[in-house]
């Protein structure tokens, strides 16, 4: 009865403030849901790329962990949280966006510097600024240019090709292809997917078609994606706007429909809108916010595209759009209560 | 029935209402309460009897301590042992009257005498004398509610019967057991304040309570029954009223000033009684649930009661589940109560014993700036920036980023997956800014 022995009760009470309950979607409940959705990704870039993919993913991977386990043990002195999945994500995301045939040891060190430049100098989980895998990517970039443009066509044989985007890029620089291509009424896109021998559907699907392990396959993006809206750990406002900016811009800019479907199906705008611009850390919070931040990373997609020097610009607009969320976040504070603002 | 309405923000936690389906059991009577002088929002009530007087059940032991204050009435007859500092349930001392039944007293008879025909006036004396405040938790004085200079902007009363707190199932038991009296007290407190339209608000996981006043309130022209989505913080003042007539609060103001009155449906009940029959509040009805309880259930008992004797009262504790987490009030706001000594005051709806695995809650990470806090803030608040600013102490930012305007739901923390104390450090700043203005006022 509890008269007798309510101050030996009252001893083991746990006291807190309230909410007494919580969702139970924690961290690292958010974390490894994401690496599930990962997994169609990941068996698509190993159909395509077999041992080299392989290779990619473990070395990566394993970088990311190492360097995730170091810091934190050796120069942070906390529990190594290896167990939450973020550093297994980054080591993931990073490997999909890397070509195939690159050795390890540079997918190793594109992982430990992911973790170590993008994360953990900053102070750990949450509190980088920019994308830690698209960082990785940038420093691979960066350090080895050779191997990270040396593309292969998926296949036992390994043939050496080059990206839908960087045929085009090429095409397009090539004057005199222009000028005997305008006479026999053909187009750049359709030069360039007769020739690397891919339609649409190869490029939605992911087959036969050059380019980093993870962005071949757009079906693949598509399922892990719908599975993360499902589960309610992405919101669409970024990844919509942004998709939405590189077509119309690519449409209006090429005035031609193939060309801004082309645009659409390359390289690495739908694993880049739909798992690198809806990393909750490095976006901003409200809904206007994501829309702003989905249409930056278009446009500086499209330029990249264009007009830069790279056949592709996903990454690198996606890091610029980064250093921009705190300023993005302060522009659209939410509407409080009682200003009229609700409705 | 109408259409249901929400207002936005807010969430979805586990209803956890095992006892919705229990009626109310009336317990016998404590030999002893503890009835704290401050059991409302205000200044507290002030003693006037004194150690060894007799009291009947129902006299008056404090008077209100000011306008914003309620009196305290005897929840039981017999003698005044003790008084002086008791533990409040929110855990600081505060001064309480002891009173110890005497096993012989009389019962206390109350007469019946209709409401309806007295003055407004006469109502709203008949009200404050009884000392009812809100019994949704909040504890506000109700006569308060009811004074105003200006009755011409005003024109609802909204009775609240949202109960969107996990758990409790007080307010849904007594709507579906007292019905009659609710609609009363609502027109007692229509006719006061001169009012023509009542709603009465329930969400609408409570389809029989909503059908039942539906049937009551068919031929009536003035009181509506609103079904409301059933969403967390559906029950909050602010968001009843944005939910039930689409009008803002501003921030700082009161429901009067968007021209309505918003009480609890318990309240409503316990006015009935104190005007149709000069009744004071003396007891309440407390949900009683959690793994660790024998017999979960919705109790009437008398307020003073401690929480020891209560729950053993309604059958104790489990012998083979140890209890881990005791919570008056709800899992969303509720309070964890340090020790069971500490009596049932007016404003408690519920006390929850939890097991370990009930009470368990997930460790803490770094934010991850996903911004569920702020989607889910039914104020428009940003959380995870205040708590940036009370992380370093600093009152003056979080006071201009309107931490003053939180309602302490919960909503931020319990949807954190970083599972970080949001409105655990708002609660922090907005006392830390409150005790700042009291210093600052006296320089």
């Amino acid at each position: 009865m509890i008269a007798e022995n309510h101050a030996a009760v009252a001893k083991r009470l746990m006291v807190t403030s309230s909410p007494h309950i919580h969702s139970g979607l924690t961290t690292a409940r958010v974390m490894w849901e994401v690496n599930i959705a990962l997994i169609p990704l990941l068996a698509m870039a190993i159909y395509n790329f077999r041992f080299y993919a392989l290779t990619v993913i473990f070395a990566s991977i394993a970088g990311a962990c190492i360097a995730e386990f170091a810091i934190q043990k050796f120069f942070f002195k906390t529990k190594p949280a290896l167990a939450d999945g973020s550093a297994l994500l980054t080591g993931i995301l990073l490997a999909l966006c890397l070509p195939p045939t690159i050795p390890a040891w540079i997918a190793f060190t594109g992982g430990f510097v992911a973790i170590a430049f993008g994360k953990q100098a900053y102070g750990g989980l949450g509190q980088n600024i920019f994308n830690p895998a698209h960082i990785g990517r940038a420093i691979l970039l960066a350090s080895w240019p050779v191997y990270m443009t040396s593309w292969i066509k998926p296949g036992i044989d390994a043939v050496s090709t080059a990206t839908p985007l960087a045929f085009l890029k090429d095409s397009l620089k090539d004057a005199g292809l222009l000028a005997s291509l305008s006479e026999s009424g053909k187009t750049a896109v359709e030069h360039t997917m007769l020739t690397l021998n891919i339609s649409f559907s190869d490029m939605f699907l992911g087959m036969g078609l050059a380019g980093s392990i993870g962005e071949t396959s757009k079906i693949a993006v598509l399922i892990g994606a719908l599975f993360l809206f499902i589960r309610g750990h992405i919101r669409l406002y970024a990844p919509i706007s942004m998709i939405l900016t590189v077509f119309l811009g690519a449409y209006f800019i090429g005035n031609n429909l193939n060309f801004a479907i082309f645009h659409l199906l390359a390289g690495g705008l739908m694993i880049g809108a739909f798992f690198m611009v809806t990393d909750m850390v490095t976006s901003p919070m409200s809904r206007r916010g994501n829309v702003l931040f989905g249409i930056g990373c278009g446009i500086i997609t499209l330029l990249i595209r264009l007009k830069g020097g790279y056949p592709e610009g996903v990454c690198y607009s996606i890091l610029i759009m980064n250093a921009f969320v705190p300023l993005i976040d302060k522009m659209f504070a939410p509407p409080k209560f009682g200003t009229g603002g609700n409705k | 029935m109408l259409a249901p309405k929400t207002f936005s923000g807010g969430l979805h936690p586990p209803t956890i209402k095992t006892t919705a389906d229990k009626p109310i059991i009336a317990l016998p009577m404590p030999d002893r309460v503890i009835l704290h002088v401050s059991q409302h929002k205000g200044a507290p009530a002030k003693t006037i009897l004194k150690i060894t007087d007799k009291v009947a059940c129902g006299d008056k032991i404090a008077v209100a301590g000011g306008f914003v204050s309620a009196p305290v009435h005897a929840s039981i007859a017999g003698t005044i042992i003790g008084a002086g500092n008791f533990m409040h349930p929110m855990g600081v001392p505060s001064q309480a009257v002891v009173i110890e039944r005497d096993k012989e007293a009389h019962m206390t008879e109350y007469n019946y005498e209709d409401g309806l025909a007295l003055s407004p006036e006469e109502i709203k004396q008949r009200i404050q004398e009884s000392g009812v405040v809100g019994l949704g938790g909040a504890t506000f004085p109700t006569h308060v509610k009811l004074t105003t200079n200006d009755t011409s902007k005003l024109d609802t009363v909204i009775l609240n019967g949202a109960e969107c707190e996990p758990a409790l199932t007080t307010d849904h038991r007594m709507m579906l057991e007292h019905p009659d009296e609710i609609i009363n007290g609502l027109r007692l407190v229509m006719k006061v304040l001169n009012v023509k339209k009542g709603i009465i608000a329930i969400e609408n996981n409570k389809m029989n309570a909503i059908e039942l006043f539906d049937k009551k309130l068919a031929q009536d022209k003035e009181i509506v029954v609103q079904p409301l989505i059933t969403k967390y913080p559906q029950g909050g003042e602010k968001q009843l009223v944005a939910a039930c007539l689409k009008r803002e609060i501003p921030s700082g103001k009161l429901p009067l000033d968007v021209g309505v009155v918003v009480l609890n449906v318990t309240s409503a009940a316990y006015i009935s009684y104190g005007v149709n029959y000069k009744m004071p509040l003396i007891e309440r009805t407390v949900t009683l649930s959690g793994n660790c309880v024998k017999n979960p259930g919705n109790y009437l008992i008398r307020l003073g009661t401690t929480v020891a004797n209560f729950i053993e009262l309604a059958g104790g504790l489990k012998d083979d589940v140890p209890v881990k987490k005791i919570i008056m009030g709800g899992p969303m706001m509720g309070f964890g109560l340090f020790d069971l000594n500490v009596p049932i005051i007016k404003g408690t709806g519920g006390i929850l014993c939890w097991d370990e695995n009930e009470a368990a809650m997930p460790g803490s990470t770094n934010c991850l700036r996903c911004g569920n806090c702020e989607s889910v803030c039914p104020m428009g608040l940003q959380p995870q920036l205040i708590k940036k600013h009370t992380d370093h102490r600093n009152w003056e930012d979080a006071f201009r980023l309107s931490v003053m305007d939180c309602i302490e739901c919960g909503c931020c923390a319990y949807t954190c997956p970083a599972v970080l104390p949001l409105v655990q450090n708002m609660k922090l700043a907005k006392h830390m800014i409150h005790q700042q203005s009291i210093k600052d006022r006296k320089k």
